[in-house]
């Protein structure tokens, strides 16, 4: 009798030390990835990339489309830095995205890491291109314009805005980004010529607010009248009287009792 | 004394150089394979080497690949560890897991770690060195150990929602790094080189490697196996004493069934060249079970 609870009793101390051990080696490896997927917030993928999550799961770190990239801007995260290792992304300053039209990158994915639905490399986000006013040349009144004119999309991501300059009879020209045409091909970060780029590519999240659905901008709805602002007459009169719909008002007259 | 074994023994002491040269066929061949396989990457990525032109040759590292344009190749645990986070993969990457999985079960689950691997070459050689500098054992942990880590990978792919071992692996760390420049495996890799040299002999891919783990189950069904004449054996322990998975070289099993029938043995050729009798040869399952036959009868 003893001895077979000497067993049992070791088994289960056996079986604890098992369970210790292997949910401890567990939570570390567990934080260890945590932490390597969250490296850097900032990095910014090959086009069609899926959204940080999904990529983070799907991305075999094979490097087919570091090899596919016709000017060699990719390169796969090593161990040991602040980007998640063994991951592509680029840098726009020193190697921006040329936007091929055949997307060979993604072709070349073999996971689906990078959506083969995108056919269109203008519809491609990989970051938002965001101008730092207050060192641009062109905000301050210089004549610079390099990051419109180089833009691939010209005229559509990034457009000029013409304005008085104080006494000057001269206007000023300056670059707007435009959310909804933006690649984040990063090539008016790469050519911008102040000593650090004055306009810079990042990813959506970090830097695009998002207003309330309750908002509504009566001004943009091009002559229709939302119900908010429909005149009172325009809205069906009430057929009872308020609130007598409200549960328990009615119930003596509906069999409550 | 003069027994078998010792007659064995006599006969390893004795070869000529020539001979002792030869029986290191396979370690050569070994390495020729994974440094080629790491220069064909290497020379993809690096000087664009093509074929036919215009085609990547072989394009990738190895986790996935793609091989002169034509035959995908991925590593089938990066992809079973990618679905258990959910994740519906692409036709070309699980025809790719297809055809390496195809090709190990032919040749031999561990054939990966043993001819493929280049953390091979690392534990290797801390091996050699743990041999030469007689380091005493600090503890001993199970062989199945491995199968823990491979369970414990799967289970963290599917809660962290990322493939966990490819996450952390030094494996891919060092292809990766040799392959499209250098980071801070070495570190990993000198971190390993120590733990095998100095801690826990053969530790690396001997009790923790978790793909080691998923190669050795795939390797239960391979074809290509060491096949086992227990009538010329002399039970000299040479193949034991080479092996870096002795487990598998239990004689008393091996005499039963015919061939080291382990998916932990990696057809690395360390004990087929080295068997003083030639009881330990190459062969694949159908013709091992023809031959074991033959020799029945012949003994009776």
């Amino acid at each position: 009798m003893s001895d077979s609870s000497v067993t049992r009793r070791d088994f289960m101390v056996k079986t604890a030390q098992g369970a210790a051990l292997a949910a401890s080696g567990g939570l570390l490896w567990a934080y260890l990835l945590r932490q390597e997927a969250k490296a850097q917030p900032y990095a910014l993928r090959p086009p069609g990339a899926l959204a940080e999550r999904d990529f983070n799961a799907t991305c075999i770190k094979c490097g087919q489309c570091v090899n596919a990239c016709p000017p060699h801007i990719l390169k796969l995260a090593p161990s040991g830095g602040d980007q998640p290792i063994g991951m592509p992304f680029f840098q726009p300053r020193t190697g921006a995205c040329i936007m091929c039209p055949d997307i060979p990158c993604v072709k070349a994915c073999p996971t689906g890491a990078l959506a083969p639905e995108l056919k269109d490399i203008n519809k491609s986000r990989m970051g938002l291109a965001v101008i730092d006013i207050e060192n641009c040349l062109s905000w301050k009144g210089l004549r610079c314009e390099i990051c419109y004119r180089d833009c691939p999309i010209r005229g559509k991501a990034i457009v000029l805005e013409t304005n008085p300059r104080g006494l000057s009879l001269h206007a000023m020209f300056r670059p707007i980004v435009n959310s909804d045409a933006c690649t984040g091909c990063g090539i008016c970060e790469r050519s911008c010529p102040t000593d650090q780029a004055a306009i810079r590519i990042l990813p959506h999240k970090l830097v695009q607010g998002k207003i309330g659905e309750h908002y509504r901008l009566g001004w943009t709805n091009e002559g229709k009248i939302t119900q908010d602002f429909k005149p009172a007459e325009a809205v069906p009169a009430p057929v009872e009287a308020p609130g007598q719909n409200a549960p328990g008002v009615d119930y003596l007259n509906q069999g409550g009792l | 004394m003069n027994t078998p074994a010792d007659r064995s023994q006599q006969k390893l002491a004795n070869r000529p150089l020539a001979v002792r040269l030869w029986a290191w066929r396979y370690l050569f061949l070994r390495r020729a394979t994974q440094f080629g396989i790491l220069l064909l990457f290497f020379g993809t990525a690096h000087w664009a080497w093509q074929f036919p032109a215009k085609t990547p040759l072989l394009s990738g590292n190895l986790s996935a690949s793609e091989f002169i344009g034509l035959v995908p190749m991925a590593d089938p645990f990066a992809v079973l560890q990618i679905f258990l986070t959910g994740h519906v993969l692409q036709q070309k990457v699980l025809l790719g897991a297809a055809i390496v999985m195809a090709f190990y079960l032919l040749v031999g689950g561990r054939v990966f770690c043993a001819w493929a691997c280049p953390v091979n070459m690392v534990t290797d050689l801390a091996a050699w060195l743990r041999a030469r500098l007689p380091i005493p054992p600090l503890f001993h942990i199970s062989r199945n150990l491995r199968y823990f880590v491979l369970a414990a990978t799967l289970v963290l792919s599917a809660i962290t929602g990322l493939a966990a071992f490819e996450w952390v692996s030094p494996i891919g760390m060092m292809q990766r790094e040799i392959i499209f420049g250098l980071g801070a495996g070495g570190m990993a890799l000198s971190s390993i080189f120590l733990f095998d040299l100095l801690i826990l002999k053969n530790g690396w891919c001997g009790h923790l490697c978790p793909l080691g783990g998923f190669w050795s189950l795939v390797g239960r069904g391979a074809q290509l196996r060491v096949r086992f004449d227990k009538d010329s054996c002399s039970h000299c322990g040479e193949c034991a004493r080479v092996c870096p998975e002795p487990q598998v070289l239990n004689l008393k099993h091996l005499e039963v069934v015919g061939y080291v029938s382990s998916g932990e043995c990696s057809n690395c050729g360390r004990c087929t060249p080295l068997c003083p009798e030639g009881s330990l040869v190459f062969d694949f399952r159908p013709l091992i079970r023809q031959h074991n036959a033959r020799t029945e009868r012949f003994s009776k």
